[in-house]
């Protein structure tokens, strides 16, 4: 069987599996729609929360990404990660034991204010748009490449895959599915990963194998000999980076409160049943994200590795184009490799200098991996199954907002309140159903700035969610007028600063003319400082928060049903 | 004021106490180790790694893995201690 053939099957099956458990996990309520019941044990919570957050982007282009990074890859590392101890510790438990169903409920009711709910639902739909843009691109894609289908077929058969357990089992259906999408995703993570890394180091655990020394070498430790090479070809040592301190402070930071900020993230711990489960499951999504995260940065050095040997030969003079491996004109063929004989000696080379001939793609780095190492063909469909696995269940969670901020937080709290639940369920349905639609458009059309928006995203997520929910839950006296003057400036900055680099003066997008030398991408964090001082400024000098919200704020204190007095 | 209200006031003080700790560690393992400190640490060596670089892509991630489930352990025993536990 050929590997395009074993591709079908596995992802096939894959499909097959969805499929089943949204058939056996429909909602028949919105409470089971927009919470999954809040029923969903703390394992389970933890393994679809992992599923949620981590998207095509982390499974197909991480690893890459770092690997031309080398140090500064820690931003996406640390930034990812390091978000998740804030929600577990300032975020989530109290969320909980608020009791209802969306991030706009919670700035709505605590802020006692539509206008704080209507801009919160606003930012909860535009990130959520951005992030999922890129979801239904990355299901193209593997489509495309994997399975030989074109592009546009490959994004309507996810988006038939995704409508049908979103729109059928809403958060239940979609928890159920995202369980079996993580396990598929991290098993297809994990192999090629083993494998390499057992190739080049001896060691099972790509984790120690990354700082251990090389199977063909034993007194060469790879991430010296990364170093070494890294320098001899002009580029900055692998474990040093080039950016500057403080914007890799800023940009960590700035990850690190947007991922605790991003509303279909911290949905999830609304479906668990009780306070201590929301902990529990935080703690358990870390563990389940770790196991990724602690893989890609070895993978990155592997990858690098065998592709500078690769191309470079092992007495770095350049390898003939004639004997290059198989891989090398297969991925020619995509235009993820590209080689452009300079100096007409028909040999390849590859260095971050002039005597660079070749144009690597970031993503062939996870893609390629099987080949890259021979390995079988089942690992190759595997890696394709594993790709859509990542994409799918990231965007069904953030259908499932865009879906629940429509028909929840704009129809039934604020402009028709009096329909029935049952009409309601419709509402979710049919928003589900039209964003699917749109999501699916900007997939088979990719807006060019895609990859610009995704900044926006945590950026904006970091300077209005995540300072309003902490002020909501930590000081009992913050106020309307606080708070919403807070997100507004803070919105407000952070999207000047990143529409003013990004999309009107790109060419200006340097060091020298940024605000304190940080990047548009780290610039959230000063966003979300600049929310915190004006929110405060502002409160101090208007009435505090009235005293059943301040009674409000004590009782999500308390896992205490009831405060008596 | 009422003794529950003064229980779940003590109970958010040694809430707090607690975050307090575990979120300087959070900051010394990832901004600290990771990034401000991360050239002064990789003039140390640890298993193959230089130790600022080790913090940076693999310790910091496993501290938080640990200080999440040492924030649940010890806010279940806080719970008990106030018998607001949930089972």
């Amino acid at each position: 069987m050929d590997v395009q053939q074993l591709t079908f099957i596995i992802v096939g099956l894959s499909f097959a599996l969805y499929i089943g458990i949204a058939l056996w996990a429909r909602a028949g309520s919105t409470n089971e729609f927009y919470v999954a019941g809040g029923g969903v044990p703390p394992v389970l919570n933890g393994m679809a929360t992992a599923a949620d957050w981590m998207s095509a982007a982390s499974f197909i282009s991480m690893a890459g990404l770092i690997s031309f990074m080398g140090y500064d890859g820690a931003v996406y590392l640390m930034g990812w990660t390091g978000g998740y101890v804030l929600l577990a510790l300032c975020l989530a438990p109290y969320l909980r034991k608020f009791g209802k169903f969306t991030v706009p409920d919670f700035i709505g009711d605590r802020y006692y204010s539509q206008t704080a709910r209507t801009v919160a639902v606003i930012c909860a739909i535009f990130i959520c748009f951005t992030y999922v843009a890129g979801q239904m691109r990355g299901v193209g894609v593997v489509f495309s490449r994997f399975l030989e289908v074109d592009i546009v077929a490959g994004v309507l058969i996810g988006m038939a895959i995704v409508f049908f357990y979103t729109v059928l089992g809403g958060m239940k259906g979609i928890t159920y599915t995202q369980v079996a999408q993580y396990c598929v995703m991290i098993f297809a993570y994990l192999v090629p990963a083993v494998f390499i890394s057992l190739m080049l180091t001896g060691h099972v655990l790509p984790q120690t194998g990354f700082g251990a020394t090389l199977a063909d070498d034993p007194n060469l430790f790879l991430l010296h000999k990364l170093d070494q090479v890294s320098l001899e070809l002009g580029f900055a040592e692998y474990t040093s980076g080039t950016k500057s301190t403080i914007d890799v402070f800023f940009i960590t930071f700035a990850l690190m409160v947007g991922t605790a900020g991003l509303p279909h993230v911290i949905v999830r711990f609304f479906t668990v049943p009780k306070v201590r489960d929301a902990r529990k499951s935080a703690g358990w999504a870390l563990l389940f994200i770790a196991v990724l995260y602690t893989t890609a940065p070895s993978l990155a050095a592997f990858a690098r590795t065998n592709m500078i040997d690769t191309i470079n030969g092992q007495d770095m003079q350049g390898t003939r184009y004639q004997a290059a491996p198989e891989w090398i004109k297969n991925w020619e063929k995509t235009g993820l490799i590209e080689w452009d004989d300079k100096n007409q000696d028909g040999k390849m080379f590859y260095a971050g200098d002039e005597r660079n001939e070749m144009l690597i793609d970031r993503d062939i780095m996870v893609l390629a991996n099987p080949e890259i190492a021979n390995l079988p063909a089942w690992v190759i469909a595997l890696v394709a199954a594993g790709g859509v696995a990542a994409a799918l269940s990231t965007s069904a969670g953030l259908l499932l907002v865009i879906s629940t901020s429509v028909s929840h937080d704009l129809l039934k709290r604020n402009l028709m309140p009096a329909i029935s639940e049952k009409a309601e369920l419709g509402y979710a349905r049919l928003a589900a159903a039209i964003a699917i639609i749109i999501a699916g458009w900007f997939g088979i059309h990719p807006p060019a700035f895609v990859a610009q928006v995704v900044a926006f995203a945590f950026g904006l997520a970091a300077s209005s969610f995540f300072p309003a929910i902490i002020m909501g839950i930590f000081s009992k006296r913050m106020n309307s007028v606080g708070a919403v003057s807070g997100m507004v400036t803070g919105m407000v900055f952070t999207a000047v600063y990143i529409v003013f680099f990004k999309f009107i003066s790109p060419e200006l997008n340097s060091a020298e003319h940024w605000l304190f030398g940080i990047s548009p991408e780290g610039i959230g964090t000063l966003g979300m400082l600049l929310n915190f001082t004006v929110a405060f400024s502002v409160a101090r000098f208007s009435s505090d928060a009235p005293e059943e919200v301040q009674r409000m704020v004590e009782s999500i204190r308390y896992p205490k049903t009831q405060i008596s007095n | 004021m009422s003794t529950s209200r003064i229980q779940a006031e003590n109970y958010w003080k040694a809430n707090l106490r607690l975050l307090l700790k575990l979120l300087t560690v959070w900051f010394v393992v990832s901004f600290g180790a990771g990034i401000l400190f991360v050239d002064a640490l990789n003039q140390f060596s640890f298993f193959g790694f230089k130790l600022g670089f080790w913090f940076a892509q693999q310790g910091a991630i496993y501290t938080f893995v640990v200080l999440i489930f040492v924030y649940v352990y010890k806010m279940n025993t806080l719970d008990r201690q106030f018998g607001v536990d949930e089972e």
